[in-house]
């Protein structure tokens, strides 16, 4: 048993058609560090509140540690939690906010202090105790916040956006530090973002979402190399998406604008189908002199060349789609003229299906 | 710019005169209580009336009882409001200004009507006559100035919960185990400190000089007495006021500090 399960999670909002959140299903382990990854809308924020118990389901179970927790106020689920705006309480000092939770709870004062201390220095802000919250920077803010929500020892550790108030410079180092306490504490994690570096850099997994639903789960890396629908692709990475008409599932063969090109493996479509496939370009060349069977080729159009010093940037059209790749500058090659029409190279390796995105398929039912 | 600072300060000397110049008139006034002498007989002999020190401290201690009563009653309900019915908001900031509209005359007698007899559900008594003791009338005066006061309170409380992500903060104190007494007394109270405090200050100035409600209700009150007095005396009178436009100022010379230090608390550094 998972440590975070989530069952079946549906929420609809009483004043809107469409479900917040819908078919939500999703394991965590104990000590893991998972994002939600989306954007604007897409029910993150949403999600989080109903695992923190701010917001009820409509329908599906939360069971935490074992416990079914529908049901339990949201004070007595042990979880911490980090908004966005800090959410400092502004009448205490940062010591009394840190040591808010231990106080409701009525731990002792000799268990409340040397708690209190021991947070401020995981901070690293120890000076710091007796200021008042509007003393101190954003950043400074959002790490006593992030104090006060591990003081109680929670399960559990929810992060929402915590870091989109702050300049970009601060907000890198935040993460790396948020990351190092989290592994620290060996707290779970759940943190919200739409930022996708943030939770690459972040996360053991993600969760990406869009309109409600789970468009896929996977590590950093599987969502970035083998995003699985069209959403996916286009929302992380830079991969470069096109449609395609199926020639043959078995031989894994496919048509792009009239062009052939096959993929690694067979795939399971309908014989003349329409499907979208991205193409990797960091796997894409300009070398269109190979005569190797086993490399697909696709004759395109320039639109575009940028020269980044040690790499150029190419933008081609094929017909109706666009994509973009990074070839290393070589100066015994003059760079391709808009217009021009080149042959792009590519093995079959680079050639990844996508379903369509979940939401959609559930339009077609 | 010279121009502009010429007026600024003509209309501010202006303003200023408007107020000071009868306050100065009834200081001066005060003081003439005996022929051809300046001095403070009208105050000693006002301070020396056992029935000043009765009224003044009666009137004092309703409005501190009223002060209370209305904090308790319009804080959580405003919060209330405000983080889980804001549809109800509109009906609510009708009745509270509700005072404006119904003279303190109508609502005293409407009091005096409904509670001086039994409130009965056939033969169950609910509630005896209020009007039949002074501790019970002292809950109707109590009630009467807390519905005076609405307007005021509401107002302040309204704006200062407006002023802090009250949603927010109530729900990072769950999170941390806190339940809605906690919430309310630990969080929601002390951050109110500057709107409570302006609050109580208008409450405090509409109770001890209150006039009607006392006067119907029969309460040995401040508001009465002072009026028995100007029918009677005529430099006593001009001595209490000028007191209690003193005491007044310096309320708000308190308030100020004290509002001053949250407020640098709660604006700062966002
Ligand atoms: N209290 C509510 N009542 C009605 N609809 C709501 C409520 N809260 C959220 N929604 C709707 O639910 C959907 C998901 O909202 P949610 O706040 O979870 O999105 P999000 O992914 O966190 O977006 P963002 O990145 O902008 O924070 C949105 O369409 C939103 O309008
Ligand atoms: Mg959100």
């Amino acid at each position: 048993m998972s440590f975070l399960e989530l069952s079946n999670i549906r929420k609809q909002f009483s004043n809107v058609a469409t479900p917040a959140v819908q078919d939500f299903n999703l394991k965590v382990e104990k000590g893991e560090f998972v994002s939600f990854l989306g954007p604007s809308g897409c029910g993150k924020t949403t999600t989080l509140r109903m695992i923190a118990g701010f917001e009820h389901p409509t329908s599906g179970s939360i069971v935490i540690n074992g416990k079914n927790v529908i049901g339990v106020p949201a004070n007595k689920r042990k979880i911490g939690m980090v908004f966005q705006s800090y959410a400092l309480f502004p009448n205490m000092t940062v010591a009394d906010n840190i040591g808010f939770g231990l106080r409701v709870a009525k731990r002792p004062k000799a268990e409340i202090e040397p708690r209190v201390a021991e947070m401020l220095k995981l901070i690293h802000l120890s000076d710091k105790g007796k200021r008042y919250p509007a003393q101190l920077s954003g950043g400074q803010q959002q790490r006593v916040a992030l104090a006060r929500a591990l003081a109680i020892k929670p399960e559990l550790l929810l992060l929402d956006e915590p870091l989109s108030a702050l300049d970009a410079k601060i907000r890198v180092s935040l993460r790396n530090e948020i990351r190092a306490i989290q592994r620290q504490t060996g707290v779970t994690a759940i943190y919200v973002t739409h930022d996708q570096e943030e939770a690459m850099s972040l996360s053991d997994r993600i969760v990406v979402m869009s309109d409600g639903r789970m468009e896929q789960v996977g590590t950093p890396f599987e969502i970035y190399n083998f995003p699985q629908t069209q959403f996916v692709a286009s929302f992380v990475g830079t991969l470069n998406q096109v449609q395609a008409r199926v020639v043959d599932p078995s031989a894994g063969t496919l048509e792009v604008e009239g062009q052939p090109i096959v993929a690694a493996k067979a795939f399971d479509a309908r014989k003349g189908e329409t499907i979208a496939v991205a193409l990797r370009p960091e796997m894409m060349s300009l070398d269109g002199k190979t005569q190797d069977d086993a490399v697909n080729r696709l004759v395109v159009t320039v639109e575009e060349t940028t020269f980044l010093g040690s790499i150029v940037r190419t933008r081609a059209r094929l017909r109706e789609s666009v994509i973009s790749f990074d070839t290393f500058n070589n100066p015994n090659l003059a760079l391709p003229q808009r217009g021009e029409k080149i042959t792009v190279a590519f093995p079959r390796e680079a050639i990844l299906l996508l379903k369509p995105s979940n939401a959609a398929t559930e339009n077609l039912l | 710019m010279k121009r502009s600072t010429f007026w600024g300060l003509f209309w501010v000397t202006l303003a200023a005169l408007y107020l000071f110049v009868p306050l100065w008139g009834a200081f001066d006034f005060s003081l003439r209580a005996e022929r051809d002498v300046i001095g403070v007989a009208a105050y000693t002999r006002a301070f020396a009336d056992d029935d000043f020190w009765r009224t003044f401290i009666f009137s004092n201690q309703m409005a501190l009882i009223s002060i209370v009563a209305s904090i308790l009653l319009i804080v959580p309900t405003a919060y209330w409001v405000q983080l889980k019915l804001p549809q109800l908001r509109p009906a609510v900031e009708f009745i509270t200004l509700l005072p404006f509209v119904i003279p303190a005359i109508i609502l005293v007698f409407g009091y005096i009507k409904l509670y001086s007899s039994d409130i009965a559900l056939g033969p169950i008594t609910l509630l005896p006559p209020l009007t039949n003791s002074d501790f019970s009338t002292n809950i109707l005066l109590v009630a009467g100035y807390v519905t005076l006061a609405l307007p005021y309170m509401y107002r302040s409380v309204d704006n200062g919960l407006r002023a802090m992500d009250i949603r927010t903060l109530t729900e990072a104190a769950q999170s941390l185990g806190a339940g809605w007494f906690t919430i309310m007394f630990r969080i929601i109270m002390p951050n109110l400190r500057a709107a409570l405090l302006s609050g109580a200050l208008l409450t405090f100035a509409i109770v001890v000089g209150e006039l009607t409600l006392a006067t119907f209700l029969g309460r040995p009150a401040f508001g009465p007495y002072l009026q028995q007095l100007g029918q009677h005396k005529a430099y006593e009178p001009a001595a209490l006021s000028v007191v209690s436009f003193l005491l007044t100022w310096l309320a708000m010379v308190l308030i100020y500090f004290v509002t001053r230090g949250s407020n640098a608390q709660v604006t700062g550094a966002h």
